[in-house]
């Protein structure tokens, strides 16, 4: 819809690569494989020493070497977060078989969520100002740090000159970069490279986080995020993300690409002032979504939950499902308790782990929870996948401060447009 | 490098650079010939030139003013630049 209230001519958007770079493993394979077997990325944490914390366990991406992984130069220039960026970015577009020194440059968006910009990056610098001198300050500093540091890194390594920009909602940024880049489709952009990556897992991005009071505290990954159960006490904090290439239909046509699915709906509200008495968005957001995306609630097959892990949002959440599909109308998963909450890279790498669902014909399953509070009435998947073969998926996202995000997506229509066969190879049934 | 340095050379600044603003792969800066190759072609922007300058200065003990050093120069140029600000300072 335009501000006009007009429906617009639609311009239909496809996602044609993917990459992922996630506590659940680097690359969509591995990333997927994790999902199906319910193998959790959660561990006590390894990228400094957490025994002075009250939070102990994070998801953190295993592994990740950025001297292997990124452009030499931009190792010391740019954060972790953007390192990460950067990786995911390089899998979507070889993914999409996107050359993008063959296609118009400034045809190709690039749109970026981030949530805490440089933190590791920063505190470094800000180790080096206090123990050394506004000298030792690195010149650096002065980009790793920004939001927009990845879009602009990516902008200027692909030679991607078309609109680009950041969206800063907190875990709701992923949906809203991919809204976005929708947006850009409709005006001249022939595809984006669009998604999400944080990588806050510093003393100074913990203590910085753990100031919401909604992390877990303790040092057992089993138990530490939970949500919708009574023993829900917080989320587990992560890092990583996942890139898209969100393409017109008409682009992927041209290029001879299939696609994992289509963007059919999206919509982006903000709660009321928590004193206000006003209700909250969620349920009015789910309906927008599910209007832009032409459906009806019983033609969502599956719902990839916020599952923020604290009881009272929790509660909230099942709230507006049950309000918009009845009590346990839908099948609700939430994967990222394999990964904790990745802020700016986890409404990204659900949508990205949404459309393998839709490509595989399995909802995967919410590893951990064992039993939902009385108080949330919905279907949660749990214990193992099913094999459903869902057509639709809702992804939802909520970000502190109220952004309240959702997006509907669908397979592909045709087998023949479809990625399913390569990735379909080698990996469980 | 020590703060004693009286004549730097290409390699000492070059290495100053790979570790402040890391290196391109493909451009090999051991090479014999990147002595007269402008930074910017060598893959350094103008943050990566303030960063040599002030890891220079800390490491030779010299003042380097905002703006003499530039990404258009050559890492021969450079040098020339700072070997005759250690002799200002040594004279």
């Amino acid at each position: 819809m335009s501000a006009t209230g007009i429906r617009e001519e639609r311009t239909r958007a496809v996602v044609t690569g993917i990459g992922v770079v996630a506590p659940t493993g680097v690359g969509t394979h591995q990333h997927w494989e994790s999902v199906l077997a319910g193998k959790s990325g959660l561990g006590r944490i390894t990228r400094f020493d957490p025994s002075g914390y009250p939070v102990q366990v994070a998801g953190e991406v295993p592994g990740y070497d950025a001297a292997r992984q990124v452009p030499g130069r931009l190792v010391p220039q740019s954060d972790r977060f953007t390192h990460f960026a950067i990786t995911a970015a390089a899998a979507a577009l070889a993914d999409a078989s996107v050359d993008p020194s063959a296609l118009p440059e400034y045809e190709m968006a690039v749109v970026t969520a981030s949530s805490s910009g440089g933190t590791e990056f920063g505190q470094h610098e800000m180790e080096r100002l206090y123990q050394k001198g506004p000298s030792w300050v690195g010149a650096y500093q002065s980009i790793a740090w920004f939001y927009a540091a990845s879009t602009g890194q990516l902008s200027i390594r692909h030679g991607m000159r078309g609109p680009c920009g950041v969206l800063c909602c907190e875990q709701a940024g992923g949906l809203d970069a991919l809204g976005q880049a929708w947006r850009l489709l409709r005006s001249g952009s022939r595809l984006a490279l669009v998604g999400g990556t944080d990588a806050s897992l510093c003393p100074y991005g913990l203590v910085a986080q753990m100031a919401t009071g909604c992390l877990a505290a303790g040092d057992d990954p089993a138990r530490a995020y939970l949500p919708f159960t009574t023993a829900a006490h917080g989320f587990v904090p992560g890092e990583g993300g996942a890139l898209m290439i969100v393409e017109s239909a008409e682009s992927a046509r041209q290029r001879g690409v299939g696609s994992y699915g289509e963007l059919l709906g999206y919509a982006a509200g903000l709660d009321p002032r928590p004193d206000s008495g006003r209700p909250r968005v969620l349920a009015a957001v789910i309906r927008r979504a599910l209007r832009d995306a032409g459906l009806t609630s019983d033609q969502v097959d599956v719902v990839f939950a916020d599952a923020a892990g604290v009881r009272e949002q929790d509660e909230a959440e099942a709230q507006a499902i049950a309000d918009v599909f009845g009590p346990g109308g839908v099948p609700v998963t939430a994967p990222k308790t394999l990964t904790g909450r990745l802020y700016a890279g986890g409404a990204a790498l659900d949508t990205a782990t949404a459309l393998l669902a839709l490509n595989h014909g399995i909802v995967p399953h919410t590893a951990g929870p064992d039993r939902l509070a009385a108080s949330c009435e919905i279907d949660l998947v749990m214990g193992w996948p099913r094999h459903i073969r869902p057509r639709t998926a809702l992804v939802l996202a909520r970000g502190r401060g109220g952004f309240t995000s959702a997006l509907v997506v669908a397979r592909g229509a045709s087998s023949t447009s479809s990625k399913s066969e390569p990735l379909v190879k080698g990996l469980p049934a | 490098m020590t703060e004693n340095a009286t004549v730097v050379t290409a390699t000492d600044l070059l290495q100053i650079l790979r570790k402040v603003a890391g290196s391109d792969e493909g451009i090999d800066l051991d090479g014999e010939d990147v002595g007269d190759v402008p930074l910017n072609e060598l893959g350094y922007d103008s943050l990566a030139v303030l960063e040599l300058a002030a890891c220079t200065e800390r490491v030779y003990a010299i003042r380097i003013p905002d703006s003499d050093l530039k990404n258009e120069m050559t890492p021969r140029e450079v040098v020339a630049y700072v070997n005759a600000r250690l002799a200002e300072a040594r004279a």
